[in-house]
């Protein structure tokens, strides 16, 4: 399918893609066993200005959009989607400087994370506030020109790696979900440390950690909007990089498929490679029409946010959610077509299968997406009546 | 600090084919590259310009589809990059080329000039020290680590049969390099952007006030008679054991085939 890319956007797909294949492949498999934050990919990400995609041209960027990410994204994740999540984790944490920073917090950071000299990732789970994210527990109070941090994150993508954190944190507490504020944290701010360190499933490249706030000082300066805006940035933030997560779920498919199609064409059984057969044929059409449908939704989704439109929430979702389930469906069935050799970690598709499984929770579980994408057609047809 | 790195664009295959009437290369249907062991050269450049901050121009001398391969270093960090195209220079074996390319050299200025220390079309490994003589400067070849690096001064490895020698050497001077040197970055997005739109500066031989006789064709002593792949050593004895033994051996080898 030709989904018309211009030259900028093919050159940004064909170097995703090169780093991938050169870089990426060789070492995915030794990523993934020893739980190994990519540092030489960063590196080569960096150096390839792949950082500074979505970034504006005047704080160093390329100036380019949701789409371009998607791009990226897609093309890293059909090598591993541990790589491409702590790629795209760096997006994550900075939509909200991107979004609400100042002119002076852009100045100070966006360069840094536009070279890729500087990883940042975004704080605002904890242990009883994911899909109910209103109930962060993490405390931000005034005192003089600060705001004194306390409480824990968890599951926070890049932690310890990153240099900078955009956090959410409770700035008044007897206003609910209004008394949320969103702060920039540097790494090496006093009282700011490091815990736990997950062991998970799959995306073992990216690595997944606590971060504690024991009399945190951030300076007050560092408040990105205003105090109590805080849901309203993780929520923005989270609509514009859903996108990228459907492109990975799009990426991580198309990779599995590859290896199912190439696996099929090859392995013999009752005398004929078993592409010949109906049953496998059957399984590689459906997965062929589901990628190509996913693939079509995700950009036609970035599309739209890059046209300047404000109401992308739920075309983010649907996005999110149809090329994440995807992600996992395609994995699953390209396994199962490679039968035991899928379930051997000599093929790279029992770690895709992992992988995925991700992608239907982070970042909004599924479900959740599909109570905010139901949320707009209430109100869609209610406006209409 | 100015660098000027000397690229050649090659045929992308190992087996060149050979045009048997004229013994040159047949270059038509095979796409070009970069000669491999000049990418190394590139990184060089790159990475002393990294360190201390240096002008990098890159210079080959082609045909005009040779703009390709420049615009691949713009791509990769190159500041500047210049042709050398003319029908004149049409059919330079070494002595020509490296006698043009050294005029270019003079004319853009530099303090390090860094090749590859051989095409894999040619495999002559002449062109950069030839450039070296003729621009009467010092040259370092087969160069396999840059150890230390400054505007007065630079420290090399040179890769022996047996071991490296280090090398040190006051600019202006000349560099070939191996692969073992480095590993070549990839291009980057803002360069290959940058790479679309750079105007590449063309030279002829009336830029570089050249004389006709020293060019191309004309100006080649080389006259390739025939081509052909050395014969393969057979026959190979390896004597092992103490050096007694070995030496009892030979002799008796020697004895054998009345060499002695």
């Amino acid at each position: 399918m030709d989904y018309f890319l211009n030259e900028d956007q093919q050159m940004i797909r064909d170097t995703a893609r090169q780093i991938a294949q050169e870089k990426i492949v060789p070492v995915r498999a030794e990523l993934d066993e020893k739980e190994l934050f990519p540092t030489e990919i960063i590196k080569v990400l960096a150096q390839s200005d792949m950082f500074g995609l979505f970034i504006p041209e005047e704080y160093g960027g390329l100036g380019k959009g949701a789409f371009e990410l998607c791009l990226a994204v897609e093309e890293l994740s059909r090598a591993c989607l541990g790589v491409s999540t702590s790629y795209a984790a760096n997006a994550l944490g900075t939509y909200p400087i991107l979004l609400f920073g100042t002119e002076e917090q852009k100045k100070k950071y966006l360069p840094d994370i536009a070279s890729g000299k500087k990883l940042v990732a975004f704080g605002l789970t904890e242990a009883n506030a994911g899909s109910d994210a209103a109930g962060i527990q993490t405390t931000a109070t005034k005192s003089g020109t600060e705001y004194i941090l306390n409480g824990t994150k968890q599951w926070i993508t890049n932690g310890g790696e990153a240099d900078i954190y955009t956090i959410i944190a409770m700035t008044d507490k007897s206003r609910g979900a209004r008394g949320a504020s969103a702060l920039i944290v540097d790494k090496g701010t006093p009282g700011f440390s490091f815990g736990k360190k997950e062991k998970k499933m799959g995306i073992r490249a990216s690595t997944t950690c606590e971060l504690v706030f024991d009399d945190g000082h951030v300076p007050k300066d560092n408040i990105l909007g205003r105090d109590g805006m805080g849901f309203i940035v993780a929520m923005k933030t989270l609509d514009q990089s859903r996108t990228g997560v459907g492109a990975q779920g799009v990426g991580v498919a198309q990779g599995a498929f590859e290896e199912a199609v190439n696996f099929a064409r090859t392995r013999i059984q009752f005398d004929k490679p078993i592409i010949s057969f109906q049953a496998i044929q059957h399984m590689l059409a459906d997965m062929a029409i589901q990628i190509e449908a996913a693939r079509a939704l995700v950009y036609s989704a970035a599309r739209y946010v890059d046209s300047g439109a404000k109401d992308f929430t739920k075309v983010s979702a649907m996005a999110k959610t149809f090329a994440t389930d995807v992600g996992m469906k395609v994995t699953t069935d390209a396994l199962q077509v490679m039968g035991g050799s899928g379930y051997m970690r000599d093929y790279p598709l029992e770690k895709m299968m992992r992988d995925a499984k991700i992608l239907q929770i982070y970042e909004g579980t599924n479900q959740i997406q599909r109570n905010v994408i139901c949320q707009h057609l209430i109100k869609e047809f209610s406006r209409n009546r | 600090m100015k660098i000027i790195v000397c690229i050649k664009q090659v045929p992308d295959t190992s087996e060149v084919r050979i045009n048997p009437e004229t013994n040159t290369l047949i270059r038509d249907g095979v796409p070009s590259i970069i000669n491999p062991y000049d990418m190394h050269a590139v990184e060089a450049a790159l990475w002393i310009k990294d360190t201390l901050g240096a002008d990098l121009t890159v210079l080959t001398m082609g045909p005009p589809q040779a703009e390709t391969a420049l615009r691949e270093t713009i791509a990769m960090g190159a500041d500047n990059a210049v042709l050398l195209t003319d029908r004149a220079f049409a059919g330079s074996d070494t002595w020509a080329t490296a006698h043009t390319l050294a005029a270019a050299v003079k004319f853009i200025g530099a303090d390090i000039i860094i090749c590859g220390k051989q095409a894999i079309d040619g495999d002559t490994a002449q062109v950069g020290p030839a450039i070296a003589e003729f621009l009467d400067i010092p040259h370092i070849s087969y160069v396999s680590m840059i150890v230390s690096v400054s505007t007065d001064s630079i420290t090399v490895r040179r890769l022996m049969d047996e071991g490296y020698d280090v090398v040190e050497a006051t600019p202006p001077i000349l560099l070939t390099v191996v692969k073992e040197l480095n590993q070549p970055r990839m291009a980057s997005l803002k360069g290959k952007i940058r790479a679309k739109k750079i105007e590449i500066r063309k030279l002829t031989h009336n830029d570089l006030s050249l004389d006709d006789k020293d060019l191309g064709l004309k100006g080649s002593p080389t006259q390739v008679k025939n081509i052909f792949a050395p014969e393969q050593k057979k026959d190979r004895i390896v004597i092992a054991g103490s050096a007694q033994d070995q030496a009892d051996e030979l002799i008796s080898i020697l004895r054998a085939i009345k060499c002695i």
